[in-house]
């Protein structure tokens, strides 16, 4: 066995994807209400995207994901095709908003929690308005 | 195997679109506006029990919006436009053979897949649902016609759980019984009253009728709608009754296309015959949807369907300008090594034209008028001379990709070159 190599892949323009950019942001801290969309298409490789139709990016506001590699401004790739696992990182309608922190199932209980010392995990109520929007496969983060 | 249709069609399509990024609107009553944020075009199921009227002005509604708390958007045609090609792309993983009718509608052929159609039917409004946001219903029967009717009836009926097989169901004749003519697929609304003065006011009661007395006062388009209730599958999609407020041009090539050229070609074509009908009825569309079919491969691959949107600068019904968004989108599902069976093109967004709101960003107003006077001389020496007389060159010359059309009589009517021919020899 000799030392992994590494492959470097080229950039195919002819997988390049158009997606269109959804511009409403998951608060991660602070609920703020922003919904715009622009008409802008971004190009992806087809690498990032496993599933095209169900497929969408969403940009983080806030800071409650900082340690997961997460900063404010960012963009999620998100994957409505996956199933969202205990660990996944996803981005969840909670009560009526698009939020993004971490899902864990503890003895039957569902908890979104960020990751950031400074907020609170918070335990989803069986009477709350829930559901699992689509799973983060990817962070777009600028350098 | 005889085909068995499955029609999915989305509902309340525009709003739902809106909620699928908006979870906080999740039970409030939305409406959606046409360009200039004229008329209602859309509704939730809150806003249509609202009472809120389909084509109403918005100005006129104020009150109604405020009572009820509703959400009201302008349109955004790219965003429908990208989510319809999102739930066509889903569809058409579930089976090879499908057919797009409208921007939110599609024919399925669900004929001999494993499990079984309902089971099929479930899975698929569960993909659709989960991986676009957006929801669905699904009606299955042996023939389009009695697909559109099975499907308004999951749609009233909340207890199918979206999903209504007329094989499978009891009590077919009921769902035939609680089907008003006007809403059978391909009857109009100056047939339903000419039905309604004989008495006949449901489906059921139409299926009944002697073929004679149908075709008599309805031509044979009315037959094949009677064909079908019998559940004799009669009507493909080219000959079809138009969706409503869209506007689609498709043909099946002549034989496999396999080029991006070809293809642009003939999606070219499609676009120009779409233009052509839009300025026959004095309207503009605010987008376009292109989409392709393969054919199943040799080596196994699956067969490839998909669909693309793109909006011109500003609505239209310019030729060119349409065809350009056309290509456009094609461009982006192009993938070459498939053998292409059949691609077409969706209008929408229609509205009347000439009414438009002006942007800074706009052509000055006498290069409007230029276009229009433009598209004006093509129509006529198209209806002076036949179809295709006149066209863009992006349309092609000799169109090899062109169905087969070889044992066609000549156009004795309506086409100078093809008049019937006396000799006086």
């Amino acid at each position: 066995m000799g030392r992994p190599t590494l492959t470097i892949l080229g950039f195919e323009p002819k997988t390049a994807l158009e997606l269109p950019l959804y511009l409403a942001t998951a608060p991660a801290g602070f609920p703020s209400p922003a919904e715009d969309y622009i008409d802008k298409k971004i190009d992806l490789n087809e690498h990032l995207v496993r599933h095209p139709a169900a497929t969408f990016f969403v940009r983080v506001d806030g800071d409650s994901m900082r340690d997961a590699g997460v900063a404010s401004g960012d963009i999620l790739v998100v994957d409505r095709a996956l199933e969202a696992k205990d660990g996944s990182i996803v981005v969840a309608a909670l009560d009526g908003e698009l939020t993004v922190k971490r899902l864990r199932r503890r003895d039957g209980k569902l908890l979104l929690v960020p990751e950031n010392p400074d907020y609170q995990a918070v335990e989803v109520a069986p009477e709350a308005s829930f559901m699992v929007w689509g799973v983060v496969t990817y962070i777009i983060h600028k350098a | 195997m005889p085909s068995l249709y499955a029609l999915v069609d989305c509902n309340n399509f525009y709003a739902s679109c809106e909620r699928v990024f908006a979870p906080h609107l999740a039970g409030r009553p939305i409406v959606v506006l046409s360009n200039n944020d004229g008329c209602v075009i859309a509704r939730s199921a809150e806003a249509k029990a609202a009472g809120i009227p389909m084509g109403k002005p918005a100005f006129m509604c104020r009150e109604l919006f405020t009572r009820h708390n509703v959400a009201v958007f302008s349109s955004n045609y790219a965003l429908y436009g990208d989510m319809s090609a999102r739930v066509m792309t889903t569809l058409s993983r579930f089976t090879p053979t499908m057919e797009v009718y409208s921007i939110d509608e599609a024919f399925l052929d669900l004929a001999g897949l494993p499990g079984g159609p309902e089971a099929t039917a479930r899975s698929l409004r569960e993909t659709v649902v989960r991986w676009t946001g957006i929801p669905v219903s699904v009606g299955i029967a042996p023939t389009k016609t009695l697909a559109k009717l099975a499907n308004r009836a999951a749609k009233k009926r909340p207890e199918s759980g979206g999903v209504l097989d007329l094989a499978a169901c009891s009590d077919t004749d009921a769902v035939l019984a609680a089907t008003p003519v006007e809403d059978v697929w391909g009857i109009g609304r100056r047939h339903a009253a000419m039905l309604e003065a004989f008495g006949i006011r449901t489906a059921l009661a139409f299926r009944e009728l002697p073929r004679d007395f149908v075709k008599k006062r309805m031509t044979v388009q009315g037959l094949h709608t009677l064909l079908e209730l019998r559940g004799q599958p009669c009507i493909d999609l080219e000959h079809a009754p138009p969706p409503a407020r869209t506007l689609m041009s498709s043909r099946s090539f002549g034989r496999a296309v396999t080029t991006l050229d070809e293809l642009a070609e003939a999606v070219a074509e499609y676009a120009a015959r779409a233009a052509a009908r839009l300025r026959a009825r004095g309207l503009v569309a605010s987008g376009v949807e292109a989409y392709v079919q393969t054919y199943a491969d040799k080596d196994g691959r699956p067969p490839y369907a998909n669909a693309a949107f793109a909006a011109p600068r500003a609505a239209t019904a310019h030729t060119g300008e349409l065809i350009t968004a056309a290509r456009q989108a094609l461009e982006t599902i192009f993938r070459p090594g498939h053998r292409y069976k059949k691609a077409g093109v969706i209008l929408l967004g229609l509205e009347p034209g000439g009414r438009r709101q002006r942007s800074l960003l706009d052509a000055p107003p006498e290069e409007d008028a230029r276009k229009g006077r433009l598209m004006a001389a093509l129509d006529a020496v198209n209806a002076k001379w036949g179809h295709g007389a006149l066209a863009p060159a992006a349309c092609g010359i000799d169109k090899p990709w062109a169905m087969r059309q070889a044992s066609r009589s000549p156009r004795y009517t309506t086409v100078w070159d093809e008049l019937p021919v006396a000799r006086a020899g």
